[in-house]
């Protein structure tokens, strides 16, 4: 089932004429920079999932949340789609743009209004790039936690609207913890502050309901987030296993020792060879799996947990472990990580990555139904994963230029995902479900919880004129999907039990 | 599990079904509900007319592991039942929520949303929940979030039922992420006046330091440190300070200390952690690192709302009958918002008529 806005199924849209909207909008907001020729779309067709592209009616370019209104107004007014859009860095293709609708690009808000030491919080326009925060932090020795591996160019108000995470989330939270509060429009161009300068604020919590909900519900205009004091040290340790089994075990026991890493990450074996081969990171590539483990905090802490993390290695039957001997070490090891994807796109033409989130002790079961689908679909498959929280990024080898290779990885892709829920996990940890995900967000939920979050929606947007199609399935595109996958009334995975 | 979780286990049951027919019938004959757990916070929020719903009955831990830091219990298990079985891990609610001595359930904590000391430092009640069971205003029992650290599909109902005083929705069933208690922790007492505690928190906050719990009580500043032995021991050499009793947390948690003794109606004001020590019209505790202030005042709700509000916060007022609206009300669009989200999702209030709002 394609994944490209299909109107008999996802909903019909308005139709509007270009030229009339164009001089709609000129007229309304004539300092409004706006994108209509189709070389001028062009650029704007896609974001970080370049396998599906549509070009957008038109782009407009606000540099004044005064114009971001007059926008949201107009097309509130004619019922015209609008799909807001930060550094379009996105793997999910939640800002994928829609014939007939407005991309909003959010690109130019792009100052820190303000960095307060004092209060451990900055004021920025989401324009303003997830490392810039830390960056204009950081002579106060204080710091952004959140870091998806995006950070350079990713943009924070596609953080909230993705709630974004990143390798350091089991200690430090995802970006729905590390916020205060958020300024947005809503689809009548009303400017409402959610969450506040305090730690919280009276009534319903919509700043954690807004957080990932990919831009369905409003538009960001301004984001305070917290600070934190950066960590005085942080070590990293890295251990081989002979078995992918042990190092996922060993993660549990590190866990279960009391202990909460900073960074607690696995590579499988294809993983490791292609990082080593394009980083030089010192991995070692006859192991079956490693476990990069950094602890951080104050340095009598560190030192006593490296200790405690080496005995449950050792006991965990890691076959070696080192310790990062200096900060040059340390970085070594996490570019090897850091580069995992890039790596892997070495070894084959295009990669897709997915972005599960299982129970832990479950690992051995999907690493095993994994290595299975990827037998049975004749591709390989690279695991990297945030082992300390669970969240997979198997990243699937193919080749595009092979007829029918891209649909074989989508659908083993979409395999591994029902995999991740039928073991009571789910189809994505931090990249959002925008279209890439949609059709397994059926899989997912059933039909009156889709219609419970189709009730939240519609009292923000009661058209759903907000990035439609995203996020949220309609119950027709669920029954069709339903239809095609569940073959003579059976499930998938009819072996697993139920969670 | 310890002889007394065993004890409670033998009374564990699930009455999911049963609470969905009474759901269902309140739906059909439009009857109100007025929630109510082991009533320990009776003092929050506005008084409900509708039929009492105990839910007591619906307990027990449904699953723990861990290893895997997540813990999931029925809403009526008691919030006691719950912490002595995560404390024989070694393991705790790292938001400490207050009221597990006055019989506060697991469902009740995260309707009300509270957390305790700790706060500041480590997130609040809705940080932790990862995932809950809802019956609906429309009465289907659905599940939201799940058992995973990290989850971005779909909207994050959980969080948003943390803090909404049952208005939304009747919890039945809640996940929350658990954290190792701390190996290590000492209580200290410095004699400093209340404005240059404020002027050391600020300090303090932008530091690497083990700070878990940080209050100024009038007299002088009390802090808590937890982590390893080291960077306890460290701290404690940097910041000075006399070692005292432990028992002084759980003593403000529970608002035992003598300041709230005073017969003045309570508040509670939150406000931006930045923010001087305002002029407050009655007597003030400093919490949360200066985020939370408690006050004993009976100066009118509007006067001390505003003091709160240009401090970048909010007032609720804790003592019942004082103010026709504990909590402050919302700015007229934000409000409207409300409504139509519980418009929407209990289309006939069924659920704690007015506990939150007037109209909610």
């Amino acid at each position: 089932m394609n994944i490209l806005y299909d109107e008999r199924i996802d909903g019909a849209l308005t139709r509007v004429d270009q030229a009339a909207l164009l001089a709609e909008l000129r007229t309304g907001i004539p300092d409004l920079t706006i994108l209509y020729r189709r070389e001028d779309l062009k650029p704007y067709e896609c974001d970080g999932l370049s396998a599906y592209r549509t070009t957008p009616l038109l782009v407009v370019l606000p540099e004044r949340v005064d114009q971001v209104a007059a926008v949201l107004k107009l097309c509130h007014q004619r019922k015209v789609p609008v799909v807001a859009r930060g550094a379009g860095t996105g793997l999910s293709g939640g800002a994928l743009p829609l014939e007939q609708g407005v991309l909003l690009v959010m690109a130019r808000f792009n100052r820190i209004l303000e960095v307060n030491p004092a209060g451990r919080y900055a004021r920025v326009q989401p324009g303003v790039r997830n490392l810039a925060i830390s960056q204009a932090a950081a002579p106060y020795e204080l710091y952004y936690a959140p870091d998806p591996s995006s950070q350079i160019a990713c943009s924070i108000g596609g953080n909230v609207a993705e709630n974004a995470g990143g390798v350091h989330c089991l200690k430090y939270g995802l970006t729905v913890h590390n916020l205060l509060k958020v300024e947005i429009l809503t689809i009548e161009g009303e400017r409402v502050a959610l969450g506040a300068d305090a730690l919280d604020a009276p009534g319903f919590d919509l700043l954690a309901l807004f957080t990932g909900s990919e831009g369905l519900l409003g538009v960001v205009t301004e984001v305070t987030v917290k600070l934190l004091p950066k960590p005085q040290v942080a070590r990293v340790l890295m251990a081989s296993f002979d078995s992918v089994d042990k190092a996922g075990r060993a993660v549990g026991d590190i866990i279960g020792a009391g202990i909460i890493p900073g960074g607690l990450e696995m590579m499988d074996k294809l993983a490791i060879q292609a990082a080593e081969d394009f980083i030089h990171a010192g991995y070692p590539v006859e192991a079956e799996a490693i476990l990069l483990c950094e602890l951080d905090g104050v340095e009598s802490d560190v030192q006593e947990d490296i200790e405690r993390v080496r005995a449950v290695l050792d006991k965990a039957g890691a076959t070696a472990v080192s310790l990062a001997r200096d900060e040059a070490e340390r970085v070594k090891f996490w570019a090897g990580r850091k580069n995992a994807f890039p790596a892997v796109g070495r070894m084959s033409p295009d990669y897709y990555c997915m972005d599960g989130t299982i129970p832990r002790r479950h690992l051995p079961t999907v690493l095993q139904g994994t290595a299975d689908l990827s037998q049975q679909y004749g591709l390989r498959v690279a695991n990297v994963f945030h082992a300390g929280d669970g969240n997979m990024h198997p990243l699937i080898l193919f080749d595009a230029n092979v007829p029918g290779e891209l649909e074989r990885a989508e659908e083993l892709g979409g395999k591994i995902l029902e995999l991740c829920v039928a073991v009571g996990g789910t189809i994505t940890g931090e990249h959002g479900v925008g279209r890439e995900k949609i059709n397994q967000m059926c899989v997912q939920f059933n039909n009156d919880e889709l219609r419970f979050f189709h009730a939240v929606k519609a009292a923000f947007d009661a058209d759903g004129l907000l990035n439609p199609g995203k996020n949220i399935p309609t119950l027709h595109r669920c029954a069709e999907f339903g239809a095609m996958h569940v073959h003579q009334g059976k499930l998938p995975f009819p072996e697993l039990e139920r969670f | 599990m310890t002889t007394d979780v065993a004890q409670d286990a033998a009374r564990d049951q699930d009455l999911g079904a049963e609470w969905l027919d009474r759901v269902n019938a309140a739906f059909s004959s439009g009857r109100r509900l007025h929630i109510q757990g082991g009533g320990s916070k009776r003092f929050y929020g506005r008084p409900v007319e509708g039929e009492a719903f105990d839910t007591r009955g619906h307990r027990g831990i449904v699953s723990y592991d861990p290893t895997e830091l997540v813990v999931t219990a029925r809403a009526g298990t008691p919030l006691a039942t719950l912490e002595t079985e995560l404390a024989a891990a070694g393991q705790m609610l790292a938001f400490e929520p207050p009221h597990a001595v006055l019989g506060a359930t697991v469902g009740g904590t995260v309707a009300a949303g509270l957390s305790g000391p700790r706060r500041p430092w480590v997130g609040s009640v809705r940080d932790f929940v990862l995932g809950c069971r809802v019956i609906t205003g429309e009465g289907k029992h659905l599940r939201f979030g799940g058992e995973v650290m990290k989850n971005v599909a779909g909207y994050d109902v959980s969080r948003l039922m943390a803090g909404s005083v049952g208005c939304l929705g009747l919890i039945t069933e809640v996940s929350f992420k658990v954290l190792p208690r701390p190996r290590h922790r000492l209580d200290l007492r410095l004699e400093i006046s209340a404005e240059d505690a404020i002027v050391r928190f600020a300090e303090w906050g932008q530091q690497p330091l083990p700070i878990s719990a940080a209050c100024h009580d009038g007299g002088a500043l009390m802090l808590r440190l937890e982590g390893g032995e080291g960077s306890v021991a460290d701290a404690h050499r940097r910041l000075g300070g006399d070692v005292v009793a432990a028992a002084f947390w759980s003593e403000l948690n529970e608002r035992r200390l003598p300041f709230f003794a005073d017969p003045r109606p309570l508040w509670r004001l939150s406000l931006g952690t930045d923010r001087r020590l305002p002029a407050l019209p009655g007597d003030q505790l400093v919490d949360w690192g200066g985020a939370q202030r408690w006050l004993k005042s009976d100066a009118p709700a509007e006067q001390i709302r505003a003091i709160a509000s240009a401090a970048g916060g909010h007032a609720t007022c804790l003592t019942p009958g004082i103010t026709d609206s504990p909590f402050q009300p919302l700015p007229d669009v934000l409000m409207r918002y409300h409504r139509q989200l519980k418009a929407r999702l209990d289309p006939k209030g069924i659920f704690n008529p007015g506990r939150m709002y007037a109209d909610l």
